[in-house]
């Protein structure tokens, strides 16, 4: 990724539309934004102003229909599927809302997940999941399966899972929305630990304005463009 | 093999419903191998028929004789290089569900004949010197746990017993094992001489002959030939292949190959269903997860290899497992001796079943991998939420 001073990422003129039948739904019309590296960024805005769609065309799980959309010195919006596939093992990191974690295999085998795209050894695996772990706090349950653990500490592996890469942004899609308030917390803490302690960037989607008081900014995203303030 | 622990966590993710899809197929390949080795059973005699060999009986039917003054005729036609006769015999021993093959021959000319029989010298010895001598094959000695010097009774439906005595009584002078895997070493073979003095009718009469013939290019010309020979005779003959002649013995029930394959073939088919319907169904519970795993960066290619090797990984369990324990069962010995002289699983239904199994993975997964590796990741993990 880039080193220089300019934003980490940066999305420029992009519109985003879906064909429902007939109809083309405008999602996102000429939005602009730039993240700068080590910022964390909360994304607000009511259901279905495109927040998610937004989310998805930083992390690379989907393109603009029109407009361009760079992290670092890399055109996300121009590569292939395959390209896009590896761009992701190397730079993102997912949190999701509802853990998304595989129900079949235990914490420790989720967070390895994406090292099995690496060249990496059984040996240095383990090592960077046993890192991972110790930064969410979560290294007595590693042998857990999800089903065993609480929510709270399903998202902590979630969460182990998108920074055992080391990733270049963490996208957090509501990660604390499907939690009770003081495991919500526990997890804004972790995150903003993550961003200040580790320099980690980080792009969260939220509909909680406490939660969104954790970051180091905050947008408002309503019917397809940004703004620094909520709407009315 | 990094993968390993992903693939078998989708196997397991439904235990029971993978246990049951394994089990179906680990029945259907287990059936596969038994049919197979009925099938060599059946039709055993036709792959080891020699090129070589004619077979040469009553026009009518098998059941009718034939002179055996027709030896020296059939010796004259022109491409010929041996002749011997056999007839069928019929006996029994201690009980008819005892059954096995059992014919009068001339030793000399049937060990020349047959050469895959394979008796030693001082066993051909001293059957050429015992006028009751019989020999055996390994199969049927060892189903009876005959051995060399017993002497062995036998009741035929067809050929009275000899005038002074209750039954036919044989001495066994050796016994014989085939030369080729698969060959049927069930039979018994006495002196034609002994039996032709024994019998109380139809003296000079045989069942059939067996014709070595020079060239086997001009087997058909040859046929002709035996067979012109006896036109218009009391005793006119059919001339064949050795190999056809035990094809036709085998179609007496029924054509084999036929009927195995449209059990194999439903049998498949339905399988197929099953192992699709389970792949399509898991990938169907799975497209949270699946989308996830593209989400951190599994490719398309992968995530479709992932669901192919879980497939394969199924039919191949059940498959090979199947095939495993029919081969095992199958060598553990002959369930009906009586009725199917060799049961054997050949080799080839073994790399054929090996193959099925494979293609079986690869065909069921086809649609599931591909839908896998066609989902969107953002509607997969919308579907999700």
């Amino acid at each position: 990724m880039s080193a220089s001073s300019q934003p980490l990422v940066q999305i420029h003129n992009v519109t985003k539309n879906f064909k429902r039948g007939a109809e083309v739904v405008h999602v996102l019309s000429g939005l602009e934004l730039a993240v700068d590296a080590a910022e964390f960024l909360a994304l607000m805005g009511p259901s279905g102003s495109g927040k998610s769609t937004l989310l998805n065309l930083i992390g690379g799980l989907d393109r603009p229909t029109t407009g361009t959309v760079q992290i670092g010195d890399e055109r996300v919006d121009q590569l292939s599927d395959r390209q896009l596939a590896a761009w992701r093992a190397r730079h993102i990191g997912f949190v999701f809302q509802f853990y998304n974690l595989l129900p079949a295999l235990n914490a420790e085998r989720n967070v390895e997940l994406p090292l099995l795209l690496t060249g990496l050894s059984k040996a240095e695996r383990r090592r960077h999941v046993a890192a991972a772990f110790e930064a969410v706090g979560l290294t007595h349950r590693a042998k857990h399966f999800p089903r065993t653990l609480s929510g709270g500490e399903q998202q902590r592996v979630g969460i182990a899972r998108a920074i055992v890469t080391d990733p270049t942004v963490l996208l957090c899609d509501e990660p604390t929305g499907d939690l009770d308030r003081k495991s919500g917390d526990e997890i804004l803490a972790l995150l903003q630990s993550l961003n200040k302690d580790h320099g980690k960037t980080i792009i969260m989607v939220t509909h909680d304005p406490h939660a969104s008081a954790r970051a180091s900014r905050t947008v408002y995203l309503d019917k397809g463009q940004l703004s620094t303030t909520p709407t009315a | 093999m990094k993968f390993l622990p992903l693939i078998w966590a989708g196997l397991k993710r439904k235990k029971l419903r993978t246990a049951l899809t394994l089990l179906s197929i680990f029945i259907a390949f287990m059936l596969f191998a038994f049919l197979g080795a009925l099938k060599q059973a059946l039709s055993g005699g036709v792959s080891m028929a020699g090129l070589d060999r004619l077979i040469v009986r009553h026009k009518v039917s098998l059941i009718q004789t034939l002179p055996e003054s027709y030896k020296a005729r059939i010796q004259g036609v022109a491409g010929v290089a041996a002749v011997c006769h056999q007839t069928w015999f019929g006996g029994i021993y201690q009980d008819p569900k005892n059954f096995f093959p059992n014919m009068p021959v001339e030793p000399a000319e049937f060990c020349a004949m047959f050469p895959e029989f394979v008796l030693s010298d001082a066993e051909k010895s001293a059957w050429l010197n015992t006028r009751t001598g019989a020999v055996v094959g390994r199969s049927t000695a060892k189903r009876f746990n005959w051995k060399v010097g017993d002497r062995i009774p036998l009741r035929s439906p067809i050929w009275l017993e000899p005038i002074g005595q209750s039954q036919w009584q044989f001495d066994i002078v050796g016994i014989f094992d085939g030369a080729k895997k698969g060959s049927d070493t069930s039979q018994l073979f006495f002196r034609y001489d002994y039996f032709e003095e024994a019998r109380q009718r139809e003296k000079g009469q045989v069942g059939w002959y067996t014709v070595r013939i020079a060239d086997p290019d001009q087997a058909a010309k040859i046929a002709t030939a035996i067979d012109r020979e006896f036109a218009n005779s009391p005793y006119e003959t059919k001339t064949e292949p050795e190999g056809a002649f035990a094809q036709g013995f085998a179609q007496q029930i029924g054509d084999i190959g036929s009927i195995v394959m449209a059990v194999v073939g439903a049998v498949f088919f339905t399988i197929l269903l099953v192992a699709g319907n389970t792949m399509v169904q898991s990938v169907r519970e799975r497209t949270e997860e699946l989308g996830v795993l593209k989400a951190i960066g599994f490719s398309n290619v992968l995530v479709l290899l992932l669901v192919l090797i879980e497939s394969c990984c199924i039919a191949i369990i059940g498959g090979f497992g199947g095939l495993g324990i029919a081969w095992l069962i199958i060598a553990s010995g002959n369930p009906i001796p009586s009725l199917l002289p060799v049961f054997i699983l050949p080799t080839q239904s073994l790399v054929t079943g090996a193959g099925l199994a494979v293609a079986l993975g690869l065909v069921a997964g086809a649609l599931p991998a591909w839908q896998a590796m066609r989902l969107r990741i953002s509607e997969a993990l919308r579907r999700g939420a």
